[in-house]
């Protein structure tokens, strides 16, 4: 392991949320409002999943009143709480943006199910055992 | 004006209090020992020459070696003056470290550019590129270089040529964060020169630290 790579381990979350093309997810944000802060929940499915390291980040798309919206997550950001997983997808490939053009029936995902979702819950308690408290150390600059 | 030597190590990023990403490149700084100390009596001008990293004595020529001696260091690698103002405090064989900067300043960064071998005008000037269709035969060529009239080549001309592995140096970048235990500096924005080359941080020359 390199130094980078030394140093993204210590400044970004030791876990990140567990999270893959095709879930459905509820992403909890913090938002800030004048002077006080709350968490907002961002639901959508995830479309992609770019870079690597502390520089990882997921797009979420939802439909907000008929108008498609796309938002990105970097996982390691001290603002993004938490990434829940609701529903897992069933998709063939990395990135999800034919969804972009398609409206109604057309955008559903397939669920996974079956023994392999059971395992991949299994998986997925684990590595949240492994987070733990872990959500509150956010990585921030001195400056 | 204060100087270090050091290493480039690679770029991350860091999330700053409002959670917005801070690019940053790693450098890995010091510890750096003064190996000489000019004066204005003996050399006409007050300087430190700073010395980092060891190398086996088998790798310096011999007058180095003697010029290391004489200080009681290990030979170094690279050597580089800190030109002042007033005569040093230092003495020689006095260590420099991580320690002469502080957070939130600027910096300036002086490093040597990736090398590009002998490149065109596209990627050395930033030129325009011709139509790659349309039956278009001048897809990367540079144009026209003058005129009938006057005979002759501007000198200064743009052309084709070697590119990179110069000296560069990158001014005025923040200082975000200092690791005084690994030596290493967090400067905001790129550095000059691949992963793992020479590079000197010092002091802003010009720029100063908004508030």
């Amino acid at each position: 392991m390199n130094l980078i790579q030394e140093i993204e381990q210590e400044l970004g979350k030791k876990v990140p949320p567990p999270v893959r093309v095709g879930d459905t997810v509820q992403v909890h944000y913090l938002i800030r409002e004048g002077d006080k802060e709350r968490v907002q929940l961002f639901v959508g499915l995830v479309i992609g999943v770019q870079g690597r390291g502390i520089a990882k980040t997921v797009i979420v798309r939802r439909i907000v009143q008929g108008e498609g919206v796309e938002r990105t997550f970097p996982l390691h950001s001290p603002r993004v709480r938490d990434i829940t997983v609701t529903r897992r997808g069933t998709v063939r490939r990395a990135k999800l943006y034919y969804l972009r053009d398609r409206v109604g029936k057309g955008t559903r995902v397939g669920e996974l199910l079956g023994d392999k979702a059971k395992r991949e819950k299994q998986r997925d308690l684990e590595t949240r055992a492994a987070m733990g408290g872990d959500s509150d150390a956010a990585p921030t600059a001195d400056a | 004006m204060t100087l270090i030597l050091g290493r480039k190590r690679g770029m991350t990023q860091l999330f700053d209090g409002d959670g917005a990403v801070v690019p940053v490149t790693v450098v890995e700084a010091g510890p750096c020992v003064v190996t000489q100390v000019k004066s204005r009596e003996k050399h006409g001008y007050d300087a430190l020459q700073l010395g980092f990293e060891d190398v086996p004595d088998s790798r310096v020529a011999k007058p180095q070696r003697g010029h290391f001696k004489a200080v009681g260091v290990a030979p170094k690698r690279f050597l580089r003056e800190e030109r002042l103002a007033a005569p040093a405090t230092l003495e020689a064989g006095a260590a420099v470290g991580i320690d002469i900067f502080t957070v939130g300043q600027l910096v300036d960064v002086i490093g040597t550019s990736k090398g590009r071998g002998f490149a065109g005008t596209i990627k050395r000037h930033g030129f325009s590129r011709g139509s790659e269709t349309h039956g278009c035969m001048n897809v990367r060529q540079p144009g026209s270089i003058g005129t009938k009239r006057t005979g002759k080549l501007f000198p200064g001309k743009r052309m084709s040529g070697h590119f990179g592995s110069e000296r560069i140096t990158t001014k005025n970048l923040k200082l975000v964060r200092v690791d005084a235990e690994r030596n290493l500096l967090f400067i905001k924005g790129s550095v000059p020169g691949p992963n793992g080359s020479f590079v000197q941080v010092q002091t802003a020359k010009t720029g100063t630290a908004k508030a």
